[in-house]
């Protein structure tokens, strides 16, 4: 990785206030509670920026609750996130973070497509693109880097 | 046979476990029975480096593990294909190389290993002689290699030209001209006009000739060689034709067509279609599931037409990878691999 930082000065946003849940995790296979947005959120709300490993994606409002989209019926999940800068280089990278996470935290009968907010980036549609290619983010996930990273 | 008259199902056959990962794809050894009396085997790869080589009981006639071909690659094996000859199954790896294994009836050898791509090989091809093997990769080039004697294969060409991660590579089942689809939504056809294997790019199939508008991610030619099907991410099939009694009797090159274009019967991404011998298109999709499609042979102004024959519904648990036919005759089976870590064999019957 560069010495320089691209985005010197984040703006942290102050992390909202927790929903206290009663019940257990539902998310494991068996689960007969519907998963909702604030289950997939509260999987990915804290995983760090790779650029910044001291303060989270909720912190950093690359993501917030709205950005999830969850049809559970469907078993499908949506997550749109905001990359800190337009030019950002990273995009790829966040991306590739909250697909992990949710692989593994998910039932695998959930679909599930990253992709960064319209208007949040200068390469948008190459960046979806990428994020949305199975097979090139399987390979990414492979990359001794992002394993270290994620772990 | 107007197989839409009939009650057809897919019924599921065999569910073969064993892949600790998800299976990329299914070959289908093409020798059905082999002179030395061994038995017919089925090939599949997988994120967890490893080939499994199934083969069929001639008693019980269910599949069992032959073998596992392990300890060689590093990274997922993303695709596998055995020669004509039904000797060699090739292998191509993320991890940037392209196995060679030799099958000495009760065992596999690793006969040579065909490095040279950048980063990871995503598809590799026989030719219908097995005297050529074509290999594609992230790196945007398509490599053709001359297999010599010797177990030796030479690197014989080295293809540019798309402008993105190539997908998939097929050889046309009856000349060598060499088909590569990619991220950069095209397909190319690549010949070589005097046979001099000098090949170039006779043609670029794209949204301006009808094509795809996002990923393609495989291609598939029906037994005559004069059409094929294409699926992509954009979420329709395409089915293309050309006339290549010309290009037999040595006329030159015969561009594809569009013929026609199915839409509106998949919702996710469409990674895998093959033609059977008998005219039947399969695909398998993110989705989770198998649809087979037929000829409707009502030509209308517009050209042919294709009907859906039957979606079998969660097929598997998750995205289907690959779906392949038997060439075996009469069966009409078909395999299928997934991201849920299962080979499912199916039979094509008409429901009692």
């Amino acid at each position: 990785m560069d010495s320089v930082l691209v985005n010197e000065n984040p703006i942290v946003y102050p992390k909202r206030k927790r929903h206290v849940r009663t019940d257990q995790s539902n998310t494991d296979e068996f689960s007969v509670e519907p998963i909702d947005q604030l289950d997939v959120f509260d999987h990915i709300r804290d995983i760090k920026d790779p650029e910044y490993p001291e303060l989270s994606l909720e912190e950093l409002n690359v993501i917030t609750e709205e950005s999830v989209e969850v049809d559970d019926e469907k078993s499908y999940v949506r997550i749109t996130f905001t990359p800190t800068l337009p030019h950002c280089h990273v995009p790829n990278v966040l991306g590739l973070c909250i697909y992990a996470k949710l692989l593994q935290s998910l039932p695998r009968r959930f679909k599930i497509d990253v992709r960064v907010a319209p208007g949040s980036h200068v390469n948008e549609d190459a960046v979806n693109k990428k994020l949305s290619d199975k097979e090139r983010m399987v390979a990414g996930l492979e990359n001794p880097y992002l394993v270290a990273l994620l772990n | 046979m107007d197989l839409m008259e009939k009650n057809l199902e897919l019924l599921e056959v065999q569910k073969l476990e064993g892949h600790t990962d998800r299976v990329w794809n299914v070959s289908w050894n093409p020798v059905s029975a082999h002179a030395d009396g061994s038995l017919p085997l089925l090939a599949s790869c997988s994120g967890d480096s490893t080939v499994r080589i199934w083969e069929q009981s001639s008693l019980s006639h269910s599949w069992t593990c032959k073998t596992v071909l392990e300890e060689s690659h590093t990274r997922t094996v993303r695709s596998c294909a055995w020669s004509p000859s039904g000797k060699l199954l090739a292998t191509a790896s993320f991890d940037g190389t392209t196995g060679i294994w030799e099958n000495y009836g009760s065992e596999f050898e690793l006969i040579s290993t065909l490095e040279g791509h950048e980063n990871e090989v995503k598809s590799v091809s026989w030719n219908a002689s097995g005297s050529f093997l074509a290999t594609c990769s992230r790196d945007k080039s398509v490599w053709i290699w001359e297999v010599l004697e010797g177990n030796e294969y030479d690197c014989a060409s080295v293809l540019n030209g798309h402008t993105q991660d190539v997908k998939m590579v097929q050889w046309h089942p009856t000349m060598d001209v060499l088909f590569s689809c990619s991220y950069d939504n095209t397909i190319k056809v690549w010949w070589s006009e005097d046979d001099d294997g000098d090949y170039q790019c006779a043609q670029t199939l794209d949204v301006s000739n009808n094509g795809h508008s996002s990923t393609v991610w495989s291609i598939s030619f029906n037994a005559a060689g004069d059409k094929m099907v294409t699926c992509s991410d954009d979420l329709t099939l395409k089915i293309w034709a050309a006339d290549i009694a010309g290009m037999h009797s040595g006329e030159g090159y015969a561009p594809w067509t569009h013929l026609c274009t199915l839409s509106g019967y998949h919702d996710r991404t469409i990674y895998s279609a093959h033609w059977s011998r008998d005219d039947i298109i399969a695909s398998g999709a993110g989705d989770d599931a198998i649809r087979l499609f037929v000829d409707s042979q009502h030509d209308s102004v517009d050209g042919p037409s294709y009907n859906l024959l039957l979606t079998k519904k969660k097929a598997h648990e998750m995205d289907i990878n690959s779906v392949q036919w038997s060439s075996g005759e009469g069966n009409r089976l078909l395999a299928s691999a997934s991201d849920d870590g299962m080979v499912k064999i199916w039979q094509l019957a008409t429901n009692p």
